[in-house]
C-alpha cells in the first residue's frame, strides 16, 4: 500500500527531451523566429544586391503585395471566428470586373465605380455569412462554394470577355467609358511620395489592428474563435458577429480588388484568381508572428511584407519568375511548422 | 469491505490500484474483485474516478499503481487491444462512437473481426452476413436478414446501443464494462438492454454496471460499491441499503459537516420573508413530466438537489435563456420573463455559472481579466474601445473578493488550479450585481478552501437582497451554503424544506423513495 501511494503521484507526464533540453530557446524560437527570418533574408538581400537597397525597390515590393496583404487581413478576421474565407481572391476579382463595368461600359466616374466595387464584396460576405451562419454549411466549404459562385457571376456580367476601353461591344457599339485617371491613380499614383496602395494597405492595418485588438468587437470575435458556446453563455449573439466578420472579409476583399484594377487598368476577368492563395497564406504565416498561435493583424502584415522580401530579392539574383509558388509555399509551411509543430509541443 | 471473498476465482481483480494526474490523486488504492458470472454495479457522483477506472481496466490509462489481474495471472494493460485481447470489453456511454456510418448492420456487427490487421482483406459479403446471423442469434436479438442488410444510419438508437453490445459479446468476453448503457434509452428500450445482460451473467460473463439510475442497479446488479473521492466507500450485495449507499455517495464524510461554518441562522420551518423574486408556474423540466411550479425568494439561497438527469441543468439553462423552457410561465419581479438567449437573462440581471467551466465559460489563453469582463464589456468601453485599466481592475477586484489564487490578473485561466478558474468564472457572474444568480454544480473538481470562498461569496450576495440557486448532486454542498433545500428527482420537485427540516438524513431518504 505505502509502495503503491509514493510510486502513484511520481507517474506524472513526463516532459519531452526537447523541452527539457532548453524550453526557453525553443520559446525565443518559436517567438521570434519568424521576425529573425525576415530580418536575415533582408539583411543579406541588402548587402548581396545593392539594386535591393534602392526606396523604390521597397516601395515597389510593398505595392506587390499590397493586395494579397489586404486580402489576408479579410482571411483574418474570418480566421478569429474561427473561419476561413475562401473567397477573397475572387471577390477582388469580381472588384475589378465591376469597376470596369462601371466605368467603361456604363461611362460613370471613379467614386461611383468604388462605391459599387465596395457593395458587391459586402453583397459577397453577405451571400457567405448566410450560408455560414445560417444554413450551417462548413465555412471552408461554403466559401469554396462562393468563390466559383463569384468567379462564375463574374463572366456572366461581361460575356466573358475582359472589358477594355474602346472595346467593341457584343450590341456592336464602341464601350463609351475609359478607367478614369482618379481611380488608376489609387496604384499609380503616390501621397509624399508613398505609392497610394501602399499607403491603403498601412492604413487599413491599422485600422483592423483597432478594431481587433482593442474595441470590443474586435475582442467578441476571438472569444467567439476560441470557444464559442462560453461565448454565447456570456451573452454574445454569435452569429450575428460571424456574419459580421465575413462582411468585413468580403469589404476588405473588394478594396483589393479596386487596387487590383487600378494596376491592370482593364477589366481582367483572370484577375484576382492567384490572389487567394496569397492572402490566405499571408495570415496563415501572421499567426505564427511572434508565437502567438493565433491569428492577428501586425502577424498578417508582417507575412505579406516577408513574402514580398523573399520574393523581391529572389527576383534580383535571378531566380526564373516560375519558381516564385515554390518559394511561397516553402515559406507557408515554415510557417505552419512554427506555429502548429513547435507550439504544440510546448504546451504538450 | 466484507462480501468480497468470492468462492470462484474473479474474472478481474483489482489491487492497491492508485492513480495521479499532476499530483493529483484520482484513484487511491482501490482493491475489487469481479466475480464471473455477476453484475457489479459501480456507483459514485462525478469526478469520483468512475471513469478513470474504467479507463485503467479498458487499457487506456497505463501509468497507474497497483495490480490488475486477469483470470488469477496479472495482467498487463498496455492498450485498448491489449485489453481487449484478455477479454475485457467496454461500451462506452457515447454510442456514436461505436458505429461506422455506411457500413451496413452485418457489417458493424462483425467490425471488430474486420478490423483486425489479420484478417483477410477481402470483403465477403455473404461470410459477414453469415457471420453476424450467428451473433444474433446466439444473443436473441430478433433481428432478420433484411435489417441486417440494412444502412447501421437508420437503425434506431435503441438498437444501435444493442448493437454495440453484442459486438462486444461477440468476442466471449471476461468482464464487460458498460458505462451509462441506458443514459439514451427510453424505459421500455432499457428493458431489453436490461434481458440481454441477464443473460450475459447467466453466461457466465462479469458485468461492471455504471449508471446513475438507481431503480436500474436495484433491478439488475448482485452487488454495488460506491466510488467517492478515489476510494471505494461502499460494499453491499442484493439486497440492498439505499440509505447507506446514497450516503457513501453523496454525503461528505460525518466529521467534515458536523460544523457548518456558513449555514445562514437555522431560519425555522416557515422562515421565509423574502419577497418571491423569480417565480415558475407550470414549468417543465424533463419530457413526459409533470410541469413544476417553484419560486425563489430575494435574500435566500435556494440549493437544489438531484442526481444527474433529475432535471437540474435543464431547470438553470431554461432560467438563463440557453435552452428556453418550453411549457410555463416565469415572473421575475412581477413581471413576465421569457429569455429567448442568453444575453435576454443578462439583461435581466439573471446569471450563470454553467456546469461545465471548461466547454460553457472559460476562453482558452486568455487571462484572467480578459475572461472576467467577457460579458460586460460594453460597460467597461468608450466608443468601442475597450477601456484595459477598467478591465484590470475588475479583474484585480475579482481576485480579491474571491481569493483567486494568481500571480496577478494578466495570468492565463490556464495558469490556475481547478478552484481557482471556477472562482474566477463565478467572478466573472458577480462583476456586474445580478437579481438571480444561478450556480450548476459550482463546487465541481473543487478543493474545500475554494467550496468555502464560492459559498461565502453565494451567501454575501443573497444578504444584499439576490435569489441565489444552487444545483448539486453532492447533499452536503448544498446544506453547507442553502438556506432552502428543494430535491429534485426526474424533474419533479420532491421535498421543499428550510432549516431543520431539511436535515440530510431527510434529504438523503427523500432521493432514495424516489428511485
Amino acid at each position: 500500500m505505502t509502495t503503491t501511494q509514493s510510486a502513484a503521484p511520481a507517474k506524472t507526464a513526463t516532459p519531452s527531451t526537447l523541452a527539457a533540453a532548453g524550453p526557453r530557446i525553443q520559446n525565443a524560437v518559436i517567438k521570434y523566429g519568424f521576425i529573425f527570418v525576415t530580418v536575415t533574408l533582408f539583411t543579406y538581400f541588402a548587402l548581396s544586391e545593392p539594386s535591393f537597397r534602392d526606396s523604390a525597390t521597397l516601395l515597389d515590393t510593398l505595392r506587390y503585395v499590397s493586395v494579397a496583404a489586404i486580402l489576408g487581413l479579410g482571411v483574418t478576421l474570418t480566421m478569429a471566428v474561427g473561419g476561413m474565407d475562401m473567397s477573397v481572391g475572387a471577390v477582388a476579382g469580381l472588384g475589378v470586373t465591376v469597376a470596369a463595368k462601371t466605368m467603361v461600359t456604363y461611362n460613370q466616374v471613379g467614386v461611383v465605380a468604388i462605391i459599387a466595387v465596395i457593395v458587391a464584396g459586402a453583397l459577397a460576405g453577405l451571400l457567405n455569412a448566410l450560408l455560414i451562419v445560417v444554413l450551417k454549411i462548413p465555412d471552408m466549404l461554403a466559401t469554396l462554394g462562393t468563390m466559383f459562385v463569384i468567379q462564375g457571376t463574374k463572366l456572366i456580367l461581361v460575356d466573358g470577355q475582359s472589358i477594355t476601353p474602346g472595346m467593341t461591344q457584343s450590341d456592336g457599339t464602341t464601350a463609351p467609358g475609359r478607367f478614369t485617371e482618379g481611380f488608376l491613380r489609387i496604384d499609380r499614383g503616390t501621397i509624399l511620395g508613398i505609392p497610394v496602395s501602399v499607403v491603403i494597405f498601412g492604413a487599413l492595418t491599422v485600422v483592423a489592428w483597432v478594431f481587433l485588438a482593442r474595441t470590443r468587437w474586435g475582442r467578441v470575435l476571438y472569444a467567439i474563435g476560441a470557444n464559442p458556446e462560453a461565448s454565447r453563455l456570456a451573452g454574445i449573439r454569435v452569429g450575428a458577429y460571424r456574419a459580421l466578420a465575413y462582411v468585413l472579409s468580403g469589404v476588405l476583399a473588394s478594396i483589393g480588388g479596386l487596387i487590383l484594377a487600378a494596376r491592370i487598368g482593364q477589366g481582367d476577368v483572370s484577375a484576382g484568381t492567384s490572389q487567394l492563395l496569397e492572402a490566405v497564406a499571408v495570415a496563415l504565416v501572421g499567426t505564427s508572428v511572434l508565437g502567438r498561435g493565433r491569428p492577428n493583424v501586425w502577424g498578417t502584415a508582417l507575412g505579406a511584407v516577408l513574402i514580398g522580401i523573399i520574393t523581391t530579392g529572389l527576383t534580383i539574383k535571378g531566380l526564373p519568375y516560375y519558381t516564385q509558388d515554390v518559394v511561397e509555399g516553402a515559406v507557408l509551411i515554415l510557417a505552419l511548422i512554427f506555429s502548429f509543430t513547435l507550439s504544440k509541443r510546448r504546451t504538450a | 469491505m466484507s462480501p468480497t471473498e468470492a468462492p470462484v476465482e474473479p474474472a478481474v481483480s483489482l489491487r492497491d490500484v492508485s492513480m495521479a494526474f499532476g499530483g493529483k490523486t484520482v484513484l487511491e488504492s482501490v482493491s475489487l474483485d469481479i466475480a464471473p458470472g455477476s453484475v457489479v454495479a459501480l456507483l459514485g457522483a462525478n469526478g469520483a474516478g468512475k471513469s478513470t477506472l474504467i479507463k485503467i481496466l479498458s487499457g487506456v490509462h497505463t501509468d497507474h499503481g497497483g495490480e490488475v489481474t486477469v483470470n488469477g495471472s496479472p495482467a498487463a494493460l498496455q492498450s485498448p487491444l491489449a485489453a481487449r485481447q484478455l477479454g475485457i470489453q467496454t461500451v462506452h456511454q457515447r454510442i456514436g462512437e461505436g458505429i461506422v456510418p455506411g457500413l451496413t448492420v452485418a457489417e458493424n456487427l462483425v467490425f471488430e473481426e474486420l478490423a483486425q490487421a489479420r484478417g483477410n482483406p477481402f470483403l465477403n459479403g455473404r461470410r459477414v452476413l453469415a457471420r453476424a446471423r450467428e451473433i444474433q442469434s446466439a444473443l436473441d436479438l430478433g433481428w432478420s436478414d433484411a435489417l441486417l442488410k440494412r444502412d447501421v444510419t437508420e437503425l434506431g438508437i435503441s438498437d444501435r446501443q444493442l448493437l454495440i453490445l453484442a459486438r462486444a459479446l461477440a468476442t466471449r468476453p471476461r468482464l464487460l464494462i458498460l458505462d451509462e448503457p441506458t443514459s439514451a434509452l427510453s424505459a421500455a428500450e432499457a428493458e431489453r438492454l436490461f434481458a440481454l445482460v441477464e443473460k450475459m451473467r447467466d453466461d457466465g460473463i462479469a458485468v461492471l454496471y455504471v449508471s446513475h439510475r438507481l431503480g436500474e442497479i436495484d433491478a439488475l446488479a448482485d452487488r454495488l460499491v460506491v466510488l467517492r473521492d478515489g476510494r471505494l466507500t461502499e460494499d453491499q450485495i442484493k439486497p440492498f441499503d439505499w440509505d447507506s449507499a446514497l450516503r457513501a455517495m453523496l454525503a461528505q464524510a460525518q466529521e467534515a459537516t458536523t460544523a457548518r461554518p456558513q449555514r445562514a441562522g437555522e431560519q425555522g420551518a416557515q422562515g421565509s420573508q423574502g419577497e418571491i423574486l423569480l417565480s415558475l408556474r407550470g414549468v417543465r423540466l424533463l419530457e413526459g413530466r409533470t410541469p413544476q411550479d417553484l419560486d425563489l425568494r430575494a435574500g435566500e439561497v435556494t440549493g437544489v438537489v438531484g442526481l444527474l438527469g433529475a432535471g437540474k441543468t435543464e431547470l438553470a439553462r431554461g432560467l438563463f435563456g440557453a435552452e428556453p423552457f418550453t411549457t410555463g410561465a416565469v415572473e421575475l419581479g412581477g413581471k413576465a420573463y421569457e429569455p429567448r438567449r442568453p444575453a435576454d437573462a443578462i439583461r435581466a440581471g439573471v446569471h450563470l455559472v454553467p456546469e461545465d467551466r471548461h466547454a460553457d465559460a472559460l476562453v482558452p489563453g486568455w487571462s484572467l481579466a480578459q475572461n472576467i469582463s467577457l460579458p460586460f464589456l460594453k460597460s467597461l468601453s468608450t466608443a468601442g474601445l475597450v477601456n484595459r485599466s477598467k478591465e484590470d481592475a475588475l479583474g484585480r477586484e475579482t481576485i480579491e473578493a474571491l481569493g483567486v489564487v494568481a500571480r496577478d490578473e494578466h495570468s492565463t485561466v490556464e495558469e490556475l488550479s481547478g478552484g481557482n478558474q471556477q472562482k474566477v468564472v463565478v467572478g466573472r457572474w458577480l462583476a456586474e450585481r445580478p437579481r438571480v444568480l444561478i450556480l450548476d454544480e459550482p463546487f465541481r473538481g473543487v478543493d474545500i478552501g475554494a467550496r468555502r470562498d464560492i459559498g461565502r461569496r453565494a451567501r454575501a450576495l443573497a444578504a444584499e437582497g439576490a435569489a441565489v440557486l444552487v444545483l448539486s448532486a453532492d447533499v452536503d454542498e448544498v446544506l453547507e451554503v442553502a438556506d432552502r433545500v428543494v430535491v429534485l428527482a426526474a424533474g419533479e420537485i420532491h421535498l421543499d424544506a428550510y432549516g431543520e427540516d431539511a436535515e440530510r438524513d431527510r434529504v438523503i431518504q427523500t432521493i432514495s423513495a424516489s428511485v
